[in-house]
């Protein structure tokens, strides 16, 4: 039974009028495992998180968390699941302990037991001095831990987090990235939408690239990068040597072609094993005599995946090709 | 996986309860946190009270079973204060459709009524503190039940029960309206031809004839005719109607309200 997903999409899909949110996702997320949604604004992470959490019904396909479908079985999947929003949804007027108590009366915990749940969550979160002050007090990021620890009152088999660290200060922001790292090793499964690369990267088990409501690529952070491209090692040479005959040279010990550029007295070498890679350059580069001004090694980012992912092929593909054609260029 | 199924009917029920008990008490908890905000909605109707009595009281013709406008008036600024009041859901509800809080509401476990029954039951509450407060001020300068106090209870009773069914058709609106400021003058915009249009303040009779008959059948006129008739001890003919009409508005706007936040995005 462990083997179940923990949430499964099939061919979802949902329009707002002229605009399509989704546009057919299928996604499998295993339990246990934190899933990353990766995209632009606009993209379908929310719709398909709304969705997800029973709070939107889509137009076509199937989705199922813990087994149960989101459209059916609604009520019973709501006291098993968290959902964190955009906005740090947390009553102003309120505390912190009263925010959270709430919630714990509406997970229909009973009294006692709710009271200790809210304690054990401030606790956690690091909001015991803020306890007893209105939440409006509060800042950006106290909000958002008050929030997520709402979410986790109940404590939710599967969770859901969407843009958790949006509009956070870096400091902020890596405080958030450590507390969500800490409640999944509870095990619980958590899915989390975001616009930040390295935030998928850090975070995320797997990750699915989204983009105009379409999962353009899947897979886990390294396979990502693999996939999209390699290591690559940059060298700048000393003026006495000659750039062709570096580049020829180190094609032996790269992973496709070496590219030399004369005027920039620099080559580029792709290669397999990273650093293992450069240490080997750099031995061939001395054996050679071969005098450097730089060499460095430039591992690719989610951002270079997700650029090379998005800016081929969807927006500026063909049209913008084919606008560029001189009319009248037979066909 | 765990064997949590559907809970039986009469676990549903208390849920239900729980849930709208939880939320009325966190709306009311904003009057604890905002004194001000209770003590200006409390000052408003107050200040109705004295200065229709003193600005209108004296050029009013009376009907014979009315000794002095203060009697005739207190029914009307009563049903006035809490149709007023109910605009509170409508903002409420805006508001916390646009933070975000509805949001977080639907992925609980909840009854789908709770939150807006929570918010009505806040608001007839409120609506009790604040008629209370208006009958003492009434009562100063002269206001009296013509009819003993247990007509006069239930005189309060129906107005609190016409605010609570006029509080559904707010959250109604709020949850239509979504953005709190638009809710702040959607809330109220209606209300005020339905409550001047009607025979709070004036009789009905001194209207042009177009308007009567639209004044004569609107709920206002009816609860506030009810009201009287339990006040000044008149014949409670217009009680049943106005009954009538809390059920109605209840029956129609409870469910659309409940399908329009299980619909909200």
């Amino acid at each position: 039974m462990s083997d179940d997903p923990a949430i499964r999409v099939d061919d979802v899909a949902k329009r707002f009028g002229q605009i399509t949110a989704l546009d057919g996702v299928d996604l499998e997320v295993a339990a246990g495992t934190v899933f990353g949604l990766l995209g632009p604004n606009g993209a379908g992470k929310t719709t398909l998180v709304r969705i997800l959490t029973a709070l939107m019904r889509p137009d076509r396909g199937r989705a199922e968390v813990l087994g149960l479908d989101v459209g059916r079985d609604a009520q019973r999947l709501r006291p098993r699941i968290g959902l964190a929003g955009q906005y740090a949804a947390v009553d102003e007027n309120l505390t912190g302990r009263e925010n959270l108590r709430m919630v714990g009366r509406l997970y229909h915990l009973p009294v006692a037991e709710a009271r200790r749940r809210a304690d054990e969550v401030l606790n956690e979160f690091g909001l015991e001095d803020a306890a007893d002050r209105p939440a409006k007090t509060y800042s950006g990021g106290m909000r958002r831990r008050l929030d997520l620890g709402a979410s986790l009152v109940g404590r939710p088999e599967v969770l859901f987090l969407d843009e958790p660290t949006t509009g956070l200060d870096p400091r902020t922001r890596l405080d958030m990235w450590r507390l969500i790292e800490r409640l999944v090793e509870g095990g619980t499964t958590l899915m989390l939408t975001t616009q930040y690369m390295d935030e998928a990267d850090a975070l995320a088990d797997r990750i699915a690239v989204i983009d105009h409501g379409r999962v353009i690529a899947e897979g886990t952070p390294a396979e990502l990068k693999g996939r999209m491209a390699r290591d690559v090692v940059h060298v700048t040479l000393g003026p006495d040597a000659d750039v062709d005959d570096v580049a020829h040279d180190l094609r032996s010990l790269a992973a496709g072609e070496t590219q030399g550029d004369r005027d920039a007295r620099h080559v580029t070498v792709p290669v397999a094993e990273g650093t293992q890679s450069l240490l080997a350059i750099v031995r061939r580069l001395d054996e050679t005599g071969t005098r450097i001004e730089d060499i460095g090694l430039h591992r690719p980012t989610l951002d270079d995946v997700f650029l090379a992912l998005t800016g081929s092929g969807i927006d500026d593909g063909p049209g913008s090709e084919s606008a560029a054609a001189p009319e009248g260029s037979s066909s | 996986m765990s064997a949590r199924t559907s809970p039986p009917p009469l676990t549903r029920l208390v849920h239900n309860a729980s849930d709208t008990f939880v939320l009325a008490q966190r709306n009311l908890m904003r009057y604890v946190r905002l004194p001000q905000l209770l003590a200006f909605s409390t000052v408003q109707p107050v200040m109705f009270v004295l200065l229709f009595n003193y600005v209108f009281g004296g050029a009013l013709f009376l009907p014979p079973d009315v000794d002095q406008y203060i009697n005739y008036l207190m029914p009307g600024i009563l049903v006035q204060t809490v149709l007023f009041g109910a605009t509170q859901t409508t903002v409420g509800l805006a508001e916390d459709l646009s933070k975000g809080m509805i949001d977080r509401f639907r992925s609980l476990p909840m009854g789908r009524a709770a939150v807006m029954g929570g918010r009505t039951i806040a608001d007839s509450i409120r609506n009790v503190f604040v008629v209370t407060l208006m009958l003492i001020v009434g009562g100063l300068i002269g206001f009296r039940f013509q009819n003993g106090v247990l007509a006069g209870l239930g005189a309060v009773a129906l107005v609190i029960l016409f605010g609570f069914a006029f509080s559904w058709i707010s959250a109604f609106i709020g949850l239509v309206t979504r953005d709190p400021e638009t809710a702040q003058v959607a809330g109220f915009i209606w209300v005020f031809p339905l409550v001047f249009a009607s025979s709070a303040f004036v009789p009905v009779q001194t209207m042009p004839e177009w308007l009567q008959a639209f004044a004569n059948v609107q709920p206002i006129s009816v609860t506030v005719d009810a009201v009287r008739a339990l006040t000044l001890g008149r014949p409670l003919d217009p009680v049943w109607p106005t009954l009538a009409w809390i059920v109605g508005i209840l029956a129609v706007f409870v469910p659309l309200s409940v399908r329009q936040y299980r619909r909200s995005v």
